[in-house]
């Protein structure tokens, strides 16, 4: 188990190892000077230089790189002439727009994230999976086919016409609730709650189309099984024979679905962030893409691909822990 | 020996014994195209949604001929459609639709909906189009050499795939777009960018179907037979491929129009003047609360499109086989057919099985298990169930 | 399901509660535990198509304690018989007619509670394959305890009790830590056992078995039935057996039933049927049934051809084959050694796991050998690549055990056929198609089939078919993976006596490779018996069968099922004095 852990976090390391390569090489090498972006359109040459110097643009590429791939490990010194700009262990060096930390900026922005996420997986367990086991049990009604059909209709809205939508509905037609605007949950978890709850109503019912279908299908796949067959042959009541067994077979795929779709939300649900102004790491992906802030821009791809890449092993640890006969080899 | 006397034609086995096997011939099913083309036309879902997707694509060629009827064109500004006095809200009902409008004007601008919206519906379908088509090549291109290659080549290329299904499209999507010139033309770059980060789903499907090919008892005899690799991939293999492939297109191609549309939605995409759904609903943002008509109809085309495209999908999935959409009970509802006992058959796999407390065989794990990074825990050489459809395993999602 | 005419009796509600086993109930004591009157059951195929109709009116009583044997081949409707024993089609869409009468409770008008208080209680059954019969997910002893709960009061610690009681009693050892595993953690013969104490948990007064044992090993098949004649006699329940095998049925009952297209064919007691039938339809079942005790049909020494007497066409020395597992390396051929000769059939036979599908292909080179060495007509070919082994690939041909993975489903059989010549590329199109139709023709299909594609064949033709395609290559050796045991035994008979001809006529080399030591025994000169990858003796057909040499072998004999019930008793009490040192296989 150990061992199986230590395997797959190295393989995890290499994934991201080659990540970086692939992320830094595309932002560093595209035409456009980054001395020139970092300083801004009003720099003169000379204060462009300095820019240049400090972010030592004038080495190598690999050089560079190794220089950034120092930073994230140990952290590292830019110094400009006479004074020496810090940056802590895992450096991603500093913002062109607001000469802040990449690490630091993303840490902020993370507890929007987490909140989203969090709220909409409950929602999505609940709903989707609530869902996909009254359609897989009322096979052949009327309950059935409107639920396939709503599902099917979920599973190809965007996320953002949904929101729009809910914000219409809810907010200007019904004004049941105020637009929302972000609260953090340290400042008033009430409000943080009321404001997160459209999001939340979302991002939970884009996926649980999602998650309906998987259970679904995992539920009607055990229910076809021979072993279930077994049971009713032995008299066991069709409730407990759909609750105790068809329900187990459904568990591990959706346990594991979660755990990946958690994870890439963590870097940032990018859509949902932005339609509802929501100040998390999507929202700083898609503000930096827009001001051309390269360091912040790799910086959340790399968080995202590290997100991504635990979340993976994560599922994998809960699909095996859910499922005993997948050994971990 | 007994010889008995040799019987002839469909005396071979008696008369009304049903052997094992016929019921479940691999993939039999799916064997005419004439078949599939039978079971498609005779599903109202499919027949529906493939008329709506004929309409709009019909529509959509024709958006140059229907904007000279209407006497519109996509750019033309009409300052004196919208009312400038409260923040450039079209004038008149449903927003400002009119003989001259049919489907009102653009808040703010005044240019002409209906024509914007056919001209839209160019680039959402140009796109994804042409993303699926990449995704497809590079899939069962680099599937296929996994599949077919030796030890290392599939560990490299599946290694590799394993890391483009993980990492999340859409951030990569939005980051690659902020690093190319603003010269390169938008929407070749939206096929390329999402054809090249998504292909991922499609290589591991045809490559886990080349696996359960190779190990089948046919592909054995051909080899035997006399036919060398690229012959054998060429007759055995990818006629089997073609089922799974198109079912994975068919739901790579909406997958596509979201990503699209998300995309021109965050403003990395589509560029102005270029009409695009997705940019539409990021203006119409603004003006939901004035000019409700502007989010309703840009959302409703995209929504109609992508489900539409979601049915027939679903449709074609059930087509190509039967079998495994019945056992889902995605077609007919609540009926099995009479199973026929299964046949003694005494496991003798080619290689020593392994009893007890190892993995389970390759088909109980479930399609549907998610993309894992990196040394599976779900057996990885393994062969999956044959011509097994992509079950539940949508394509990356464009999530949030 | 029912429209079934049910005559109002005296319906005595079958206690869901005895602990172990429910009184013999007054009211019905006079009544047959079984009782079936026109029993039809039909089933809907899709797109309106006629039904089919899997059972037609048949008719059968079992009385309490009694064994009978419902045997027929694939598609003669016996397992929906057993099905419906149980009320099992109900809710499927199957139409059901006639009454079924099971331990005084009418199925078929029985509510879900009456029937569920029946299943499993009354009558409980086993199925055919035992790892897919078990949740994967709960511990088998949870699973056991959990169907004993179902019909009694029990609490959650007596019914464990109680599973581990059944467990023990079904051979499994320490039972109680195991009744702690899940299946997969259990070898197919325990796991058969683990079901068989999930039907005995709750007592009942009929054991169905379906195919009990037709996924199992014959050594292992020796010990189920074994274990469950014995339980029979501890518990006097009645047993309905389910079986393609007449040799089982030989086995284990009292009376046999023979079914064909849903209809009956004959019934009577065991010895009777088997020993004198009346009907030609079961005569022909019973001739086709290969036989460890009838006498060889092939001369004692092969026959070879004069001008090639002595000459050894393929040659494998001490061949070895290893599998990487993850990180463990299984060997599954274990220095393998031995000669095939022109014109003659050598028999390789081995239980699941042997080698011998492995083996089978490193001889015609579909698989490397890790080591060793085979020669084919004096050239070395074990390591030879594959341009070397070109001019010797179509000289060693193969005919695959699975007829319905051994053809492209999504190409015509003529196609399929013509493969080889195509690939020879020597022939033209016109002279291929003729061949081809030839071929057809030769194996007993058809020509004008050409253009069909194999789902429209039966799994006999199909094999036929892989023969043709093997043939159409012009080979000097065909080896047979298993060629028939997919097939139904009267149609195996058949495929067998082709392959004996063609052998005849072309003088091909075959290695017959088979789980069925009955089957091999009458189609090979010489044997081979194979067990954890080596081969552990070896010899002319009737050396290795008249004078087993090894203890492996002996024990493999001893324990094929034999057609004559007395003899089989007979063996079952000398098996029975064997040492247990496989019970828990």
């Amino acid at each position: 188990m150990t061992r199986y852990l230590l395997k797959r976090l190295g393989g995890a390391a290499g994934v991201l190892l080659v990540l970086s390569v692939a992320v830094y090489a595309l932002f560093y090498l595209v035409p456009g000077d980054p001395a020139r972006l970092a300083c801004g359109d009003r720099c003169s040459t000379q204060q462009v230089e300095q820019v240049r110097e400090r972010l030592g643009l004038e080495d190598s590429v690999v050089a560079q790189y190794g220089e950034f791939l120092r930073g994230v490990v140990a952290g590292r010194d830019y110094s400009t002439g006479t004074a020496v700009l810090h940056c802590d262990a895992p450096c991603l060096g500093f913002s062109y727009k607001t000469d802040q930390q990449v690490t630091q900026l993303i840490l902020e922005r993370a507890p929007a994230t987490l909140s989203l996420a969090l709220g909409a997986m409950v929602l999505w367990l609940v709903i989707g999976v609530g869902t996909g086991l009254l359609s897989a049990l009322r096979r052949g009604g009327i309950t059935e086919r409107a639920l396939t059909v709503l599902t099917l209709a979920g599973t190809g809205t965007p996320v953002f016409i949904l929101g729009l939508l809910l914000l219409m509905l809810v907010c200007a037609y019904l004004r049941w609730l105020p637009f929302p605007s972000y609260v953090p949950f340290t400042d008033d978890p009430e409000q943080w709650a009321w404001n997160l709850l459209l999001p939340w109503l979302t991002l939970g019912l884009y996926e649980s189309a999602k998650y309906a279908r998987l259970t679904r299908g995992s539920t009607l796949e055990t229910l076809a099984e021979d072993h279930i067959r077994t049971f009713r042959a032995y008299g066991v009541g069709e409730r407990a024979v759909v609750a105790r067994h068809a329900l187990r077979g459904a568990v591990p795929p959706v346990i594991a679905l979660s755990a990946l779709d958690f994870g890439t939300m963590m870097g940032g649900a990018v859509l949902t962030e932005s339609l509802f102004g929501i100040p998390g790491v999507g929202k700083t992906l898609i503000d930096s893409v827009r001001q051309v802030d390269l360091p912040v821009v790799v910086g959340v791809v790399l968080v995202v691909g590290v997100a991504v890449v635990l979340a993976n092993v994560v599922a994998d640890l809960l699909y095996a822990a859910a499922d005993r006969r997948v050994a971990l080899l | 020996m007994t010889t008995t006397p040799e019987p002839r034609l469909a005396a071979a086995s008696p008369p009304g014994s049903v052997p094992a096997g016929d019921a479940a011939a691999p993939a039999a099913a799916a064997s005419g195209a004439r078949q599939v083309w039978r079971r498609l036309r005779s599903r109202p879902s499919a027949v529906w949604s493939a008329a709506v997707l004929g309409l709009l694509v019909v529509l959509a060629l024709a958006a140059p001929l229907l904007a000279a009827l209407e006497g519109q064109d996509p750019d033309t500004y009409h300052d004196a459609l919208v009312d400038s006095a409260r923040g450039g809200v079209p004038i008149g009902p449903l927003g400002g639709v009119s003989g001259d409008h049919w489907l009102g004007v653009e808040p703010g601008t005044g240019r002409d909906l209906f024509v914007r919206l056919l001209y839209g519906a160019r680039v959402s379908l140009l796109v994804a189009v042409g993303a699926t088509v990449v995704q497809v090549v590079i899939g069962v291109l680099v599937g296929l050499a996994a599949g077919l290659g030796n030890r290392l080549v599939d560990s490299v290329l599946s290694r590799f795939t394993d890391v483009m299904i993980a990492l999340p499209m859409l951030v990569l999507a939005i980051a690659l777009t902020a690093v190319v010139p603003a010269g390169f033309p938008r929407p070749v770059l939206l096929v390329l960018v999402i054809g090249l980060l998504n292909w991922g789903g499609t290589s591991r499907i045809v490559r886990a179907q080349t696996l359960t090919l190779k190990q089948l008892d046919f592909v054995a005899a051909a080899r035997l037979g006399g036919s060398g690799r690229w012959r054998v991939a060429r007759r055995e293999l990818l006629p089997s491929l073609a089922a799974p492939v198109i079912t994975y297109a068919a739901i790579l191609l909406p997958s596509n129009i979201v990503i699209e549309a998300s995309l021109s939605f965050l403003g990395v995409g589509v560029k102005p003047p270029t009409p695009s759904w997705g940019q539409m609903l990021s203006t119409a943002q603004v003006w939901f609360r004035a000019d409700p008509m502007y989010v309703l109809l840009p959302a409703g085309l995209l929504f109609v499109t992508v489900f539409a495209f979601t049915v027939l999908g679903d449709a074609v999935r059930t087509a190509l086989d039967p079998r495994a959409a019945g056992r889902l009970g995605v077609g007919r509802r609540g009926k099995r057919g009479p199973r026929g006992p299964r046949k003694a058959v005494a496991a003798t796999g080619a290689a020593p099985e392994t009893t007890s407390a190892t993995a389970p065989a390759p088909d109980s794990t479930p399609g549907s298990v998610p993309a894992p990074v990196s040394g599976s825990a779900a057996p990885p050489p393994g062969p999956g169930p044959a011509s097994a459809p992509p079950h539940h395993d949508a394509p990356e999602d464009p999530a949030s | 399901m029912t429209e079934l005419n049910d005559a109002p009796e005296p319906n005595d509600p079958t206690e869901p509660g005895g602990p172990t086993r429910p009184p013999t109930n007054p009211g019905t004591a006079a009544e047959p535990l079984v009782r079936v009157t026109d029993l039809t059951v039909e089933f809907t195929t899709d797109e309106g198509t006629a039904p089919v109709r899997a059972v037609d009116r048949l008719s059968f009583t079992l009385a309490a304690g009694r064994a009978l044997a419902l045997v027929g081949e694939s598609g003669s409707g016996k397992s929906t018989v057993a099905s419906a024993l149980l009320g099992l089609h109900r809710g499927t869409g199957a139409r059901v007619g006639g009454t079924v009468r099971v331990g005084g409770t009418d199925v078929g008008a029985a509510t879900d509670r009456e029937l569920r208080a029946l299943r499993g209680a009354v009558a409980a059954m086993v199925f055919q394959d035992p790892l897919s019969s078990l949740d994967p997910y709960y511990a088998v002893g949870d699973q056991i305890a959990e169907v004993y709960r179902v019909h009694t009061a029990a609490t959650r610690r007596a019914a464990r009790a109680r599973a581990v009681e059944v467990l023990d009693r079904v051979g499994i050892p320490d039972a109680a830590r195991r009744a702690h595993a899940r299946p997969h953690e259990f070898s197919g013969g325990m796991r058969q056992r683990a079901l068989i104490a999930m039907a005995l948990a709750c007592g009942p007064r009929l054991l169905i078995a379906d195919e009990p044992t037709t996924a199992l090993d014959v050594t292992v098949q020796a010990q189920i039935l074994d274990l469950l004649h014995e339980l029979r006699q501890e518990t006097g329940m009645g047993l309905l057996l389910v079986t393609h095998d007449v040799g089982v049925a030989a086995e284990s009952v009292d009376d046999v039933l023979v079914m064909r297209e849903g209809r009956e064919v004959e019934r009577g007691p065991v010895a009777d049927l088997l020993g004198a039938p009346r009907e030609t339809y079961t005569r022909t079942l019973l001739a086709a049934v290969p036989r460890v005790d009838a006498p060889l049909t092939r001369g004692p020494e092969p026959a070879p051809e004069p001008e090639s007497a002595g000459e050894v066409l393929l040659e494998a020395v001490d061949l070895r084959r290893e599998f990487r597992r993850g990180r463990r390396t299984v060997t599954a051929v274990d220095g393998v050694s031995l000669t095939v000769r022109p014109g003659e059939t050598l028999g390789v036979v081995g239980e699941s796991g042997s080698g011998k599908t492995t083996l089978g292909r490193m001889l015609v080179r579909l698989l490397d050998p890790t080591s060793g060495r085979l020669r084919y007509r004096g050239t070395e070919i074990g390591a030879a690549s594959e341009k070397e082994l070109r001019p010797f690939r179509r000289e060693l041909q193969m005919v695959f055990q699975d007829p319905a993975s051994s053809l492209n489903p999504r190409r015509s059989v003529g196609e399929s056929v013509a493969d080889p010549l195509r690939a020879a590329g020597a022939l033209d199109e016109t002279r291929i198609v003729r061949r081809v139709r030839e071929l057809l023709e030769r194996v007993g299909l058809d020509p004008d089939r050409y253009d069909r594609y194999p789902h429209e064949f039966s799994g006999g033709q199909r094999q036929r078919i892989g023969i043709a395609r093997a043939l159409a290559a012009e080979p000097r050796l065909i080896v047979c993976d298993e060629p028939v045991s997919a097939l139904d035994v009267t149609t195996q008979a058949q495929v067998t006596a082709l392959l004996a001809e063609l052998q005849r006529e072309l003088g091909l080399a075959l290695v017959f490779i088979a789980h069925d030591l009955a089957v091999v025994r009458q189609v090979s000169d010489r044997v081979a018996v194979m067990r954890g990858g080596r081969i552990v003796e070896q010899g002319t057909v009737a050396q290795v069968y008249g004078a087993p040499a090894d203890p492996y072998t002996r024990r493999l004999l001893a324990a094929v099922p034999v057609l004559d019930p007395a003899h089989a008793a007979a063996r079952r009490s000398a098996r029975g004095e064997l040492p247990r040192e496989m019970a828990a296989v």
